[in-house]
């Protein structure tokens, strides 16, 4: 892709090749700290690395902190309602299979006001990448409890801790009948969340993608022990899984086994959340129906073929 | 048994005719009425009459057999002219039961000298008590002046078949065509159709039911009266509004049709299911009204103008998509098959409540284009206008169907399809990055949108305030900018619209103003008051969002004006209901806020069309004057 030119002794990079400035729209407002940052990144290397021209890319998001993503995308992006990134994602995919789409959702978005959706959308199973930024409260509106903040969390609506415990994400999508490919990262683990996205770009149909993300802010006491501590989460590995280098691997001290073909064992493997934050891929299935396949299927009929079969229905309410 | 000779009318001479007849079927759910009903007025509409027809429906799917709420049928009303509406009171009904008949009498579907037609196997049924109830009710319709035939359908059916409740219809199809003087050659023709996905056999059977049917009512019956048929010289179809609004969303181009299912809307994407794949579309049916309608706009910004198709309940759903589609300047289609509301309301039933809904009801100011056709072939015609301008002005558009619409039968001029109503192609070509996602012109309000795909054109559609280059409003003073370029584009269609046309003198004593479904039954009562010398005329409005021009004009040229719609306003005269605190109907709200003229409403809930008597009758005591013979 970029070749150097040896007489000159500069790096020339051809007109057609995508660099990371080409995804670069303004400044991302998060606050510093903010775990979207190195997503923000993470999915800007991906373009970049596929070379996804930014005209055929789009950004869908829901509102919340995560939903300002698109607008730090040089891609087309559409920032639309709380909790409805899935259903206008899946519109935008449904007869435009050749654009790139992602749904960048956060936890009251999709495991919340949005959930009916998030149940549906995996069901579809339309190939997108669909990013749940979930940092467990409420950023936007100040500190509320979400509904995957661990029970006893302190927030403004629950002064003296959650009443409820908390939604697992995972364990929920691996519930839904179709789903073909589900996944978890954090954000501050930059090879891991880089393999992750790589992977689920890769996938074809929709693949979901939790990605466990600190917010300094509000959330700062529930995350930094998870971050400091090296016992606190444990890789699942498998050759078909994400993919670590070797060296990247040394780096976590708890590694198990999990074959992602196993849904079976991809739920027990979810449950490990109570003791440690399980990374990697649950389960994959490249075979799942696929919603966007039947959504495309009749592209391309000429309009005189569309006359005449409006024609003959036409027909039948003749006298 | 009562004597089946006793009551008979004059039949009127063959040689003569008459102008018009209401003819109603009725029976339990599931016997063919509405077959029967259909066929008649497909074999009325080739011999060139005018027809309407319009479904009873009652609203369960198996309601309990012989019981008042359980009516089911089918009303159809024939004329030698257009006929616009379902009419008044019935002229002649078969009943397969006598006890559907009472639900329909509340209706006031009936008037004295009406023809009962009834099935008689009741008399002699081995139950006290079906027997006690079918005497009763005969002596009770004789005492409210129906004119009373009970006639022999089952025994006379089951001479021919087995099971006589999957025959009958087409028996009563055949002694209506005798009735009437329909042409045998189009009922064999109409039955032949019906059926011809079906055995030789099960055809002749049918034909034979037909036959019999027709020869009994020639040998027993003194009733006959011919409905002359027309010359008709182009090509009729025959289909309901919902049929219609499917044919439309195809013939328009449209790619995606995004639903949840809702009555009365729901029929019209059954209408389109089979068809609309090979007419390069696609029915989403999402998993809720939002999702509905979040898909479509989704479709819609990637350049795939969608439809999203409901009714009220649904329309409260999508309120904020709808804010979003005005905000964000997405093309859209909306088509709101209107019911009896709030809430869950009337289901089945007719109502024009959505008016100030679609109008106002979502938070902030969201200009939209509302569109009301008022006839089945408007139902085709305003769907591809709907997409045209969604796309010219880039803005949602509503069509505001609703039940009567969606269920009623009307035969009009076979469309003939133009690639023209066709989406363009999908706009590929690289954009002139010098021109930004809202670059509002000054004059119009109207930007142009890019389309993802568009090398050059990438921007981040938001529903947050936004300038001209969709970057978010941090500075809010961009608001009020945005909000005129929005707003502007309603006045800018309107400027390009017609004053409407007035049915009637263009000046005089009172003015009706009606829109949507009602214009039949309006047009009908102007029409009928104006013959006994009422000073009385109307207008049907079709843009209602903008409204078309010149209405205050129009409105200053009559010394009354009054709106006639299917929702609700309080009648002056009800207890603590006075001038200054009236709700009104829902258009005379709206018309009296734009034009400032004190215009009156009539308008009722009782979840039935407008009819041209229940408007002679308002007429009779608004102008003083007698109008009903």
């Amino acid at each position: 892709m970029i070749a150097v030119n040896p007489d000159a002794c500069e790096m020339v990079i051809p007109d057609g090749i995508f660099r990371l400035e080409d995804y670069t729209s303004s400044k991302a407002r998060w606050c510093s700290g903010c775990g979207a940052h190195s997503i923000l990144n993470a999915v800007k290397l991906l373009c970049k690395e596929e070379q996804l021209p930014p005209e055929k890319t789009v950004f869908v998001s829901g509102i919340g902190c995560s939903g300002r993503f698109p607008h730090y995308m040089k891609t087309y992006g559409f920032h639309g309602l709380h909790g409805r990134a899935f259903p206008v994602a899946s519109g935008v995919k449904f007869r435009r299979p050749d654009l790139h789409v992602f749904v960048i959702t956060g936890d009251g978005d999709c495991c919340s006001i949005g959930a009916g959706h998030w149940v549906h959308a995996i069901r579809y199973n339309m190939k997108m990448v669909a990013l749940l930024f979930d940092n467990s409260i409420y950023g936007l509106t100040k500190k509320q409890t979400s509904p995957t903040s661990p029970m006893g969390t302190m927030t403004n609506t629950h002064p003296t801790g959650s009443v409820l415990p908390p939604i697992n994400p995972i364990q929920s999508t691996l519930g839904l009948p179709n789903v073909s490919f589900v996944a978890q990262t954090v954000d501050w683990k930059p090879a891991h969340l880089q393999a992750t996205i790589q992977k689920a770009y890769e996938h074809p149909g929709l693949a979901f993608v939790r990605i466990v993300q600190r917010c300094p802010v509000f959330m700062h006491d529930t995350y930094e022990p998870t971050v400091k501590d090296p016992d606190a989460i444990t890789v699942l590995n498998h050759e078909k899984g994400i993919k670590l280098s070797e060296k990247e691997l040394m780096k976590f001290r708890h590694v198990i086994e999990h074959d992602p073909a196993d849904i079976v064992k991809a739920r027990e493997v979810a449950e490990l959340v109570k003791k440690t934050l399980p990374i990697g891929l649950f389960y994959q299935n490249k075979e799942a129906v696929r919603y966007d396949e039947y959504g495309a299927h009749n592209m391309g009929i000429s309009i005189p073929d569309r006359m005449k079969a409006i024609d003959h229905l036409m027909d039948r309410y003749a006298v | 048994m009562s004597d089946t000779t006793q009551t008979l009318a004059k039949p009127t001479s063959s040689t003569t005719g008459v102008k018009e007849a209401i003819v109603e079927i009725v029976s339990d759910s599931g016997e063919g009425a509405q077959k029967c009903g259909q066929s008649l007025g497909k074999i009325s509409a080739r011999m060139g009459n005018g027809v309407w027809t319009v479904e009873i429906i009652p609203a369960e799917i198996q309601p309990p057999a012989r019981s008042r709420e359980g009516a089911s049928g089918i009303r159809v009303r024939i004329g030698q002219e257009e006929i616009t509406n379902m009419g008044d009171q019935a002229h002649l009904v078969v009943a397969l039961n006598e006890q559907v008949l009472f639900g329909r009498i509340e209706q006031n579907a009936y008037k004295a000298g009406t023809y009962l037609l009834i099935d008689n196997k009741w008399a002699e049924h081995t139950s006290p008590d079906i027997r006690r109830g079918y005497l009763d009710a005969i002596l009770r319709f004789k005492k409210l002046g129906y004119i009373i035939h009970e006639i022999p359908i089952e025994k006379e059916c089951l001479k021919l078949v087995s099971d006589a409740r999957r025959g009958k219809n087409m028996w009563v199809l055949g002694l209506l065509c005798y009735i009437y003087d329909r042409d045998m050659d189009l009922a064999t023709e109409q039955v032949k159709s019906i059926f011809q996905k079906k055995t030789d056999e099960v055809i002749r059977k049918n034909l034979d039911l037909l036959n019999a049917g027709y020869q009994w009512a020639e040998q027993n019956l003194e009733l006959h009266f011919p409905i002359p048929a027309r010359q008709i010289d182009e090509e009729i179809v025959v289909m309901n509004g919902n049929e219609a609004i499917s044919l439309g969303v195809m013939a328009a181009g449209m790619e995606v049709c995004s639903m949840y299912p809702i009555t009365p809307a729901t029929s019209a994407t059954h209408g389109m299911a089979e068809t609309i794949q090979s007419a390069g579309g696609i029915i989403h049916q999402a998993e809720d009204e939002i999702a509905a309608i979040g898909f479509a706009i989704g479709a819609s910004y990637a350049g795939k103008t969608a439809v999203t198709i409901t009714s009220g309940p649904g329309i409260a759903l999508k309120t904020e998509f709808i804010g979003l589609a005005s905000m964000a300047e997405i093309p859209l289609v909306i088509i709101d098959v209107q019911r009896g509301g709030p809430s869950t309301g009337l289901p089945t039933k007719v109502e024009q409540g959505d008016l100030l809904a679609v109008l106002y009801g979502t938070p902030g100011d969201a200009p939209k284009f509302i569109l009301a056709p008022s006839t089945i072939e408007e139902c085709f015609h305003y769907v591809i206008l709907a997409r045209k301008l969604a796309e010219a002005f880039r803005i949602p558009v509503f069509v505001l169907s609703d039940a009567n619409l969606a269920t009623g039968v009307q035969p009009f001029k076979r469309p003939k399809i133009k690639e023209e109503w066709f989406a363009s192609e999908l706009d590929q070509h690289p954009w002139d990055t010098d021109i930004r996602p809202y670059e509002w012109d000054e004059d119009t309000g109207i930007s142009k949108r890019p389309i993802p795909g568009q090398k050059g054109g990438v921007y981040t559609l938001t529903g947050l305030a936004h300038d001209e280059g969709s970057r978010v409003a941090y500075d809010s003073s961009i608001n009020q900018r945005a909000m005129e370029a929005r707003s502007r584009k309603l006045a800018t269609l309107k400027d390009t619209l017609k004053p409407p046309k007035i049915h009637g003198d263009p000046s005089g004593d009172l003015l009706l103003v009606g829109w949507g479904s009602t214009r039949g039954a309006i047009e009908e009562a102007v029409s009928r008051a104006r013959e006994k010398g009422a000073s009385v005329s109307c207008v049907q409005l079709h843009f209602l969002n903008p409204l078309e021009p010149g209405l205050k004009e129009i409105f200053q040229r009559f010394k009354q004006v009054m709106t006639v719609e299917i929702n609700y306003s309080d009648t002056l005269g009800h207890p603590h209901i006075t001038e200054e605190n009236r709700r009104y109907a829902q258009l005379a709200w709206y018309l009296r806020a734009q034009t400032l003229v004190d215009i009156d409403c009539f308008s009722h809930v009782f979840g039935q069309p407008m009819s041209p008597f229940r408007i002679l009758k308002m007429l009779e005591e608004k102008l003083d004057k007698k109008l009903i013979d």
